[in-house]
């Protein structure tokens, strides 16, 4: 509960924004074998700043799609997508984007891989200093002259995470950052990426195939559905913070959203037994 | 890397300080470890003295039997002690550093049979006419045109580098700067690209009647002949590099504030350097072999120049001499490359094996 207060104050204090309003957006892709498939249809979602929401659904529900048109990697065909009421086109270091493998440059170092975003905004000289900072909450100290590949998965994860950070985005665009871990290391990574939230204020927008992943962390969790990629319903997730993952109202929650996903139905079980 | 290494370094954030100090040690030990997988031959307290036998046995034999054919033995002389001094230094040295132990061991049984081919090649030529001159010549004699015709031999040697060195870098500028312009832009791939493709194929030299004239002098005919050669493997390989990078670095990127600049300098030219160097490799070996063979056809002098030069007189003791020199040199060069691309590629070290 503490912390949380802190993040409010944290918020409030920056005046950081960072509030998405996905508008009526309309994604199709045409495969290999010339089908047309509706990765998203009519999707409207508002992600208030500073908020920490996840999307979640099967494969193929198109959470990834909304996540990378948000991120400006691709174009909505129809609708429209904003940052803080502006319109969103092409990428900018505003929203920062966490990939599922590491997706660090294997050629640079740690240290030049943490202080890419920096060389590409042209902002390198006056902030340098920062660098060892941002090592330091990645917990990357002693490692910084390493290539990623000479340091394990969760490490590399952390960097592309700090990577990310340090342009100070408005929105930080999580895609499975965590789905490549072992359980141990997701579980460190993600009280990190809390406690980043917490100091930071920053929006996050996390895609998930993990439930309790998904409760653990946010505000709000998107449920989507695929063919086509609609939003199905969106769950408040009410219980204080920190959250314990064994909590009763924890665990109902999870049966409660896995029903919803159609992966343990309880409509069916009473069918079963009439 | 073990699992519980990995999980000791994961956690080192907490440690680091210890981790770091321990480094150097395992570095070393690591280095050690790789040096006995690439030298295997298993580890010997007689080759190393015995390789030296035979060296002293050539200089014995040079000594004892009498010389048939016309020729100084100075050099070949001075040559065998300068050996000989070498593998005893590298003896005593096994002694003191492990690292020179190690290689010497490896090395030692070759280093051997190299004596007992002196001792053959000595025999067979100077002391018995057993493989006649002019086309066989002993080492004794390829060693004393050496020294006597040190001054052509190095005029001739600097004018070839000066020519790889101006034909390389140029070919390279231009094969980089064609390879990133096709493997980046559709337009200037749809327009070079074939053209690239089909005049890469054809052997630089097949150009040497075109390039005869137009260019002034036989300097620029061949330092073009090497360009031709240069470029195309390289700014193949360039593009090819640059196509088969990662979408998702470029994306990365671009989510980072990248412009097209930094795309370009920071992902595709890094991200391609593996496949740029199998090209600069490729065109090294070609540049080499158009070379001699431009330099015999039009030159005034060089190493190929030289060849020919002293094949019209018959003289197989500077062919041959000539020859040494260019593999002493072009290996020289081929190392150079390598020293570069090992520092270039430094951060691939683990990653491909």
């Amino acid at each position: 509960m503490a912390k949380g207060v802190v993040k409010m104050t944290v918020s409030s204090v920056t005046q950081k924004l960072g509030a998405i309003d996905v508008e009526h957006v309309g994604r199709t892709y045409t495969d290999a074998n010339g089908n047309r498939i509706e990765a998203l249809q009519d999707v409207s979602i508002n992600i208030r700043p500073g908020e920490f929401i996840s999307l979640i659904g099967p494969s193929g529900c198109g959470k990834t799609t909304l996540l990378r048109l948000i991120a400006g990697l691709d174009k909505p065909q129809a609708g429209e997508l904003f940052l803080d009421s502006e319109r969103i086109k092409g990428t900018n270091h505003e929203r920062g984007l966490v990939f599922q493998q590491s997706n660090l440059f294997p050629w640079e170092t740690i240290e030049n891989n943490i202080s890419a975003g920096l060389k590409a905004r042209k902002v390198y000289k006056e902030r340098k200093q920062e660098i060892a900072h941002y090592i330091q909450i990645a917990g990357l100290k002693g490692f910084e002259r390493s290539y990623p590949h000479q340091v394990s998965g969760g490490m590399a994860q952390r960097a592309s995470l700090v990577r990310a950070l340090i342009n100070d985005p408005k929105v930080l665009l999580l895609d499975e950052p965590l789905g490549a871990l072992d359980s141990f290391t997701r579980i460190e990574l993600q009280n990190k990426l809390l406690e980043l939230w917490y100091e930071r204020g920053t929006t996050m927008v996390l895609v998930t195939h993990d439930v309790d992943e998904a409760i653990y962390l946010s505000d709000r969790i998107v449920i989507m559905t695929p063919r086509p990629g609609k939003i199905e319903e969106v769950v408040e997730v009410k219980l204080p913070r920190p959250r314990a993952r064994n909590d009763a109202s924890f665990i109902a929650l999870r049966s409660e959203i896995l029903e919803k996903l159609h992966l343990v139905s309880s409509t069916k079980q009473i069918e079963y037994y009439l | 890397m073990s699992i519980s290494e990995q999980y000791i370094q994961d956690k080192s954030f907490e440690t680091n300080e210890q981790v770091a100090s321990s480094q150097p040690e395992e570095v070393f030990s690591k280095d050690l470890h790789g040096l006995r997988e690439k030298y295997w031959k298993k580890p010997s307290s007689i080759w190393p003295l015995l390789q030296i036998a035979p060296f002293i046995v050539a200089l014995v034999v040079n000594f004892v039997f009498p010389t048939v054919q016309d020729v100084s033995m100075l050099p070949y002389r001075i040559f065998l002690v300068a050996v000989i001094t070498f593998l005893m230094g590298a003896y005593v040295l096994t002694f003191i550093n492990r690292k020179i132990k190690i290689i010497t061991n490896h090395k030692s049984q070759f280093y051997f049979a190299v004596g007992i081919v002196l001792i053959m090649w000595d025999v067979s030529t100077t002391k018995s006419n057993f493989f006649p001159l002019p086309f066989f010549p002993s080492l004794a004699q390829i060693l004393q045109v050496m020294v006597e015709d040190y001054q052509s031999l190095l005029i001739s040697t600097l004018y070839s580098l000066r020519l790889l060195v101006f034909g390389f870098a140029i070919g390279t500028v231009l094969g980089l700067t064609t390879g990133v312009l096709i493997g980046w832009y559709k337009q200037w791939n749809y327009w070079l690209f074939p053209i690239i493709k089909v005049i890469g194929i054809v052997p630089a030299i097949a150009w040497i009647p075109v390039a005869m004239f137009i260019f002034p002098s036989s300097f620029y005919t061949e330092v073009f002949l090497i360009v031709i050669c240069v470029w195309f493997p390289v700014a193949f390989m360039t593009s090819n590099g640059i196509l088969g990078i990662q979408k998702s670095y470029f994306e990365a990127a671009k989510t980072l504030g990248g412009n097209e600049r930094f795309l370009i300098f920071k992902v595709a030219i890094p991200g391609a350097m593996p496949s740029i160097f199998v090209g600069i490799y490729t065109a090294i070996s070609l540049s080499f072999a158009t070379l001699v063979i431009s330099e015999m056809i039009g030159a005034v002098a060089g190493l190929g120049w030289y060849i020919n030069w002293a094949k019209s007189w018959s003289n197989y003791a500077k062919v041959f001499a000539s020859i040494i020199v260019m593999a002493i040199v072009f290996s020289f060069v081929m190392s150079v490359i390598f020293k570069i691309r090992d520092r270039v590629l430094i951060w691939q070290k683990g990653l491909l094996k």
